[in-house]
């Protein structure tokens, strides 16, 4: 009897143990997702003899830029046979922050001025930053919009479920802003964290419509359906990038951002719905 | 069970006494790991306290969105559990007490949500709950609840990563613990869900209220599986963690505080209850 009257006690302290290590864990987890760099240290290539490009460039590109990024990771392979691309997508938010806490990176796309902002604050980019596109948000709805959207208004019919981003990031900054344009006030049923959950929400037909970028219908093909809005004009995001002072690899960070901006990067980010600057 | 005078007897012996230690210390390849361990365990937490804006600290506890996050947090952890508690202890006495085909295969299904990542919870209970999910399109239309985006469905997300713990912790207690007292109990009259009622809760109650307090811990600090169930709106399904999570977008400082706070309740609850429990055991 004694030993069940001990084991209480016992039982407590393991489930202290075990509690403290969960709240660590869980404290850890919560950090979100794609915050840590993916990418290796750069590798030891040279960055000097301007010209020849080869060797590894890192870039930390927005998440909306994954796709037309990606396409353009293979081409600059492709023209420059030994030089290797690597990405880490994510909220622009995180990646400042990964850039800023001494993450390496040669190469920083961001979502908007302000994220971007925060690098250059720091002192970490080298040179200006210059905008490559721009884009706008749009209505994602169910296919076949079944809820008749067709304007920002539309938004405050009741009963209809709207997702908008979390305004600290830049999505939901935009959203704001459309809606204060077109002096719309909507109470959505969710602040997403990003806005490629504002976007699943509909791609789950758990929410009805979400204000999501232009770009991100287009790469959720059939799924949703886009519907644009004049006041979008009002939120025009700007993204800008730039190559940054702790570059491994400068010659090839330039080169990629030459070709970002070139006619053919143009072409290929122009496909993915992004408008140029 | 015990007479409560009999339990304090046999347990101020070993209290009063020194605990028995080894001699000469512990040896270096226990003891090196098991600190390294240890500041593993706490140097982040103490560089939360040494980072923590402690000036603009009264401004920010002060603020009702936190006030809100945090009683959403503690109230929707709470609900959790006692779900855990309902459907969990059954599900551990199953587990531990009775024979069936598939019993493992059960076990290994209920531990599942513990390896599965959060988020992919989330997105499967919509599978299964939401506006469109499998059983969540007969919940819409014949009664009109939709849970993606309530309250409910964060307690709902909780419960689902925290009804593991509790599982796990009540069924190793049950097998701990002699079965020949619920036998004698039946062979005495009772029927088998008196024998649990009577004889087998309080036997294995220590158990249940470890499991319960890791259940809670583990549900207020759940964010992946609400965030992507239940979604985040203040007052409504934005509990401290995710908070915490949109503070760090734009105001880390805030976000450092934020943490501060809940660990400071999950602290003072867990210190709370250890307490109670030993004072009254």
């Amino acid at each position: 009897m004694s030993r069940s009257a001990r084991s209480p006690r016992r039982m407590l302290r393991a489930a202290g143990a075990g509690a403290a290590a969960l709240l660590a864990l869980s404290a850890c987890s919560s950090s979100g997702p794609d915050s840590s760099p993916q990418s290796s240290q750069g590798s030891s290539a040279s960055s000097g003899a301007s010209g020849a490009v080869s060797g590894e460039v890192t870039v930390f590109a927005a998440a909306s830029l994954k796709e037309s990024f990606t396409t353009l990771g293979k081409k600059f392979e492709k023209d420059h046979p030994g030089a290797k691309v690597t990405f880490n997508f994510g909220g622009s938010d995180s990646l400042a922050a990964g850039i800023t806490g001494g993450a390496p990176a040669d190469v920083f796309a961001s979502a908007s001025p302000k994220t971007m902002k925060t690098v250059t604050d720091q002192g970490e980019a080298a040179g200006t930053p210059v905008t490559f596109v721009r884009n706008r948000l749009e209505i994602a709805t169910l296919p076949g919009n079944p809820d008749h959207l067709s304007s920002l208004k539309d938004l405050t019919k009741s009963g209809l479920k709207v997702v908008l981003c979390a305004q600290t990031v830049p999505c939901g900054a935009a959203a704001q802003q459309a809606l204060d344009a077109g002096g719309v006030r909507v109470t959505p049923v969710s602040y997403e964290q990003d806005v490629k959950s504002a976007l699943n929400k509909v791609v789950l037909k758990e929410a009805d419509a979400a204000l999501v970028y232009r770009t991100d219908v287009q790469a959720a093909g059939g799924t949703v359906e886009g519907v644009d809005f004049p006041e979008s004009a009002k939120a025009v995001n700007e993204y800008p990038i730039v190559r940054l002072k702790h570059a491994k690899n400068a010659a090839a960070a330039d080169a990629f951002i030459a070709l970002v901006r070139s006619a053919e990067g143009q072409k290929v980010l122009g496909e993915a719905g992004f408008l140029t600057p | 069970m015990t007479p409560p005078g009999e339990a304090g007897t046999a347990r101020r012996p070993h209290t009063g006494r020194p605990r028995r230690r080894t001699r000469g210390g512990a040896p270096l390849p226990l003891l090196l790991p098991a600190l390294i361990g240890l500041v593993f365990l706490v140097l982040p937490l103490v560089a939360l306290l040494v980072r923590a804006p402690w000036r603009s600290m009264p401004g920010l506890l002060t603020s009702s969105e936190v006030w809100q996050a945090l009683r959403l947090s503690v109230v929707c952890a709470t609900a959790a559990t006692a779900v855990s508690l309902v459907l969990g202890v059954p599900l551990a006495w199953l587990l531990a007490r009775t024979e069936f085909p598939g019993r493992r295969l059960v076990r290994a299904l209920v531990t599942l949500p513990l390896v599965l990542p959060p988020v992919v919870g989330g997105v499967a209970l919509l599978m299964a709950l939401g506006r469109n999910g499998v059983a969540g399109r007969w919940l819409d239309s014949w009664f009109g609840i939709t849970l993606p985006f309530t309250t409910t469905g964060v307690v709902l997300a909780e419960a689902f990563v925290a009804l593991p713990f509790l599982v796990i912790t009540v069924e190793g207690t049950l097998r701990a613990a002699d079965p020949r007292y619920e036998e004698a109990a039946t062979t005495l009259g009772a029927s088998r869900f008196t024998a649990f009622r009577r004889v087998t809760l309080p036997l294995v109650a220590p158990g249940i209220a470890a499991g319960a307090v890791l259940a809670w811990a583990r549900a207020l600090g759940e964010f992946g599986a609400t965030i992507t169930f239940a979604g985040n709106f203040p007052g409504r399904t934005q509990t401290m963690p995710l908070a915490v999570y949109l503070a760090l977008q734009n105001d880390p400082e805030a976000a450092i505080a934020l943490s501060l706070v809940l660990l400071a309740v999950s602290v003072a609850v867990l210190a709370g209850l250890r307490d109670r429990w030993m004072g009254a055991s």
